[in-house]
């Protein structure tokens, strides 16, 4: 359930909700009990110390912890209303609609072109040559990634820069358009200005996606974020206004977390 | 309170904590030494006082100095950063305090040449109120104590009433010694100086407070002022 | 403050030792490699030294040249039959052997037939056949010497054929060519006869049958055992029972061969067909190792990215998996053909032993593969066979070399860097 706090913070008509979310891997309890909105207002991150589950949370969101075959999953999630892990939900196209970034660039080894392409190919997203191309540039504009790439769309995505490769992954990413974007550690392998290019690229698509993001960098946490969730072994303990939580936590734990008293 | 896993980070908060402490002892005590200078008409000490505030300014961009690196390294969060911001302002305000202390002492050798001046018996206590209240206030930034500096903003209105007391004592007392008129003109701004000293003692509470809670005091209800009568 | 530091000392006569220990431990292990190296080197070089001295020589052959007189030949045969369809049967009742011996008796003396090779008619029938104008002239044929002359003509014949030959190089009739019946005809009797396609047809049918059938079914059971089986005691069962089919040794596989293809199934016996699958049957395995490698190789971040835009299973495993694994199972492919290639122990158990003096038309007629010619002909009592027995392993190697060639340039074609 929500906490009187989150309460008063909830949004009209909220993106993704999740409802007392726990998930097992096997018989350990890595999220004990999660509850929050995303709504497309507000970018929300979260943050917490290693191992505190925030990274697995984001996977329940688009069901990524399919993939491991000891992972069980909770609890409601859902998308417009729509539980996402009710048997009657296709899972491709969830994960068309709500769309991830690593914290690895991973560009697949093709053709900047191509790895754009491949997401509306497989859905069916354009038919003719032009209507690709349509998208492919709306998509690497949409990432600010165009002006650098245009003349050389045949080239490889992987001889790309880091900073340019995770816009990729991004362009790549919106190509579907998504509703969702969810961010793991998206810049914890990139250089100070690519970082603040994709912090601002983040800002930009603010309000057309409802993005969530994992941080480590508690600045990048205030600084592109609106809503911040504190994770803590796996629960969420605090949850509001990012100015709210960096300036005067409610909680100790949080406190001591973001001003470096933890551990 | 933990410490940071950093240790630096609680040397640099301490240092800060030190330095407004000694500032706070200067303007304190340049308080006291002026208005002692003022009753028992101590030219020398006067002089001395006078000369002792540039200590204060040289901690206040001291302060500063530190505060700023501090902010720039630590990237401070939460009750660091307010309490950072907070050493920042007060080392501003407590300046301001010493320069009126300084002021004091100032107009003391302009006073002191006539022996016979009564409105003079009332200012001690008064500046005396306004010592306690500088006093408390920074020991509640010490203690980060948000009780103590809610209790120095009430004392405010104390100084207040004093003043408005004291304008109207000066007031007669000039329309009846037209003679003393340039005397009770000078005790006159003492009055206020000290006034505007328990102001600001104020202004470091209100300080301290949000540095402690993370919330701001509602605005205090202020004395009548004595032009508004 | 300075703190008080303790660095190691590299200097003392301690450390200084173990240094130099450890250098000349390398030095030993270098030159272990290299000796290594070059033992190996040593040993592929004697191999081909050995093999092209001995080989050489079946790549050239011995001819005649032999004067006929077709006027006063014996020839039954009417010119104008020739234009027609029934050439071929006047030609074969036309009697050209007996005409072919009395040519070689009137130029090369009383055994001047001997001199030739058995089928030396052949040459003077397709001569005819080509111009059929020849008939009523005198022309000069270059025909194929007997096995005899061939030998002496390589320095290693008896010594009446030594002097006949001798005899035949002071008339100046003889001289040496290419062999190019070798690599055109199939098995014979008569070594100066032999060729190897049709063993190198056999094994190309035979190599295709076993590809065909290995490389699909390899693929497919590396994707799904990587891709889709459940993690439980099964599957660790199939993974152990796949490494040890691998290390089987390759009769058991001849016998299952002949087992199940032959007696149970019927198949044509000596045939490509069954060849093949005897061989896909051993070289399985060691696709599909090659193959869980090669998809165990590829990072999970490529699959996590294409699962992260919604693509399905079968989408992530051959849209991205498969091309690039695709280099690591075409090299274990190669590894595998190339040992297919080689085998003659399964292949001699399901009876692809005969003597195949036609190359086989399709995977289901009788054929036989080159190392299997190649320890066929080891047999023979004949000479000539030795050095055509190395002449045939030359050619199995030139095979080998090329299929690898083939499959490295598919691999590095198919290489992509991520």
């Amino acid at each position: 359930m929500l906490t009187p706090e989150q309460q008063a913070l909830k949004p009209n008509d909220p993106k993704m909700t999740a409802r007392d979310v726990r998930v097992f891997y096997g018989e350990k309890e890595a999220i004990k009990g999660v509850s929050i909105d995303v709504d497309m207002d507000n970018v929300t991150a979260f943050i917490g110390p290693s191992g505190c589950g925030k990274s697995t949370f984001l996977r329940t969101l688009n069901r990524m912890n399919d993939t491991v075959s000891s992972a069980r999953v909770e609890g409601e999630i859902t998308l417009d209303g729509e539980n996402i892990y009710a048997p009657s939900m296709d899972v491709v196209q969830l994960r068309a609609r709500v769309g991830m970034v690593f914290q690895k660039p991973n560009p697949f080894p093709k053709s900047i072109y191509e790895n754009i392409a491949y997401g509306p190919r497989i859905h069916g997203l354009a038919s003719a040559k032009a209507d690709m191309d349509v998208i492919v540039e709306k998509s690497l504009r949409r990432a600010g990634l165009w002006d650098e790439v245009k003349d050389r769309l045949h080239d490889s995505g992987t001889a790309l820069s880091g900073g340019q490769q995770q816009r990729l992954c991004i362009g790549r990413a919106i190509a579907v358009e998504p509703e969702v974007i969810l961010m793991d550690e998206p810049c914890s392998a990139l250089d100070p200005i690519a970082t603040a290019k994709i912090e601002e690229l983040i800002h930009e698509l603010r309000g057309r996606y409802a993005i969530v993001i994992v941080t480590h960098n508690m600045q990048q946490a205030a600084r592109v974020s609106q809503r911040t969730a504190f994770f803590h072994l796996g629960t969420l303990v605090e949850y509001g206004v990012t100015s709210d939580i960096f300036t005067n936590p409610r909680q100790e734990r949080t406190k001591d977390y973001i001003t470096g008293r933890y551990g | 309170m933990a410490e940071h896993t950093v240790k630096a980070f609680d040397h640099e908060i301490d240092q800060l904590r030190g330095l407004i402490a000694e500032m706070g002892g200067r303007a304190e005590s340049a308080l006291e030494q002026a208005m002692s200078a003022l009753i028992r008409r101590d030219q020398k000490l006067a002089a001395e006082v006078v000369k002792n505030d540039a200590k204060i300014d040289v901690l206040e961009s001291q302060i500063e100095k530190l505060a700023v690196q501090t902010i720039a390294l630590r990237a401070p969060l939460a009750n660091d950063l307010r309490e950072v911001v907070a050493a920042l302002k007060i080392a501003g305000v407590v300046e301001r305090i010493g320069d009126y202390a300084k002021n004091i002492a100032k107009r003391a050798p302009l006073i002191i040449a006539n022996k016979n001046l009564e409105p003079l018996s009332l200012l001690p206590a008064m500046g005396q109120i306004a010592g306690e209240m500088v006093h408390d206030a920074l020991n509640a930034f010490s203690a980060r104590n948000a009780d103590l500096a809610i209790a120095v903003v009430e004392r405010d209105r104390v100084v207040d009433d004093f003043y408005n007391s004291i304008f109207r004592t000066l007031l007669t007392y000039m329309a009846e010694n037209p003679k003393m008129i340039s005397e009770s003109a000078h005790l006159l701004f003492v009055a206020k100086n000290i006034e505007r000293i328990g102001d600001h003692a104020t202004n470091v509470a209100e300080m301290v407070y949000f540095a402690a809670t993370g919330q701001y005091l509602p605005d205090r209800e202020r004395g009548e002022a004595p032009e508004d009568k | 403050m300075t703190a008080s530091r303790n660095p190691t000392d590299w200097k003392s006569d301690a450390m200084q030792k173990r240094i130099a220990r450890r250098y000349a431990k390398e030095r030993r292990f270098k030159a272990l490699g290299l000796a290594a190296i070059l033992l190996s080197a040593g040993f592929l070089a004697f191999l081909i030294i050995t093999m092209l001295g001995g080989g050489l020589g079946g790549f050239t052959r011995t001819q005649i040249r032999l004067p006929v007189n077709f006027a006063t030949a014996p020839i039954v045969v009417d010119p104008a039959v020739l234009q027609g369809a029934n050439a071929d049967r006047a030609l074969s009742a036309a009697n050209l052997p007996v005409v072919t011996a009395q040519a070689a008796e009137a130029a090369l003396g009383k055994d001047g037939d001997s001199l030739l090779a058995p089928n030396a008619w052949l040459v003077v029938r397709d001569a005819i056949k080509a111009d059929p104008s020849i008939l009523g002239k005198q022309v000069t044929l270059n025909v194929p010497a007997s096995a005899a002359i061939d030998l002496a003509a390589k320095s290693d014949g008896t010594p009446e054929a030594e002097q006949a030959y001798a005899m035949l190089r002071q008339k100046g009739v003889v001289f040496r060519s290419f062999n190019w019946p070798f690599l055109s005809a199939s098995d014979a009797t008569d070594p100066t006869l032999v060729g190897i396609w049709g063993a190198f047809k056999g094994s190309l049918l035979t190599m295709l049958v076993t590809l065909a059938l290995s490389f699909p079914v390899g693929v497919a059971t590396a994707l799904y055992l990587e891709e889709y089986a459940p993690r439980n005691r099964w599957t660790d069962l199939i993974e152990v029972s796949i490494n040890n089919l691998a290390a089987v040794p390759s009769i058991i596989f001849g016998l299952l061969g002949l087992a199940i293809f032959l007696n149970f199934l019927h198949l044509p016996r000596s045939a490509a067909l069954v060849g093949g699958m005897t061989l896909a049957l051993m070289t399985m395995p060691v696709i599909v190792i090659a193959g869980r490698n090669a998809i165990k190789a590829v990072p999970p971040s490529i699959r996590d990215a294409a699962l992260g835009i919604g693509a399905s299973r079968v989408q992530v495993v051959f849209h991205h998996v498969l091309p690039l694994a695709l280099p690591g199972i075409l090299t274990g492919t190669i590894i595998g053909m190339a040992r297919a290639l080689g085998e003659t122990a399964p292949l001699l158990m399901i009876g692809m032993r005969a003597f195949i003096a036609t190359p086989p038309g399709g995977v289901t007629d009788p054929a036989t593969v080159l190392p299997v010619q190649i320890f066929l002909w080891s047999d023979e009592v004949s000479r000539g066979f030795i050095e055509k027995t190395s002449a045939a392993i030359i050619v199995l190697l030139v095979f080998l070399l090329a299929m690898n060639g083939i499959a490295i340039y598919l691999r590095n074609k198919f290489e992509k860097r991520w």
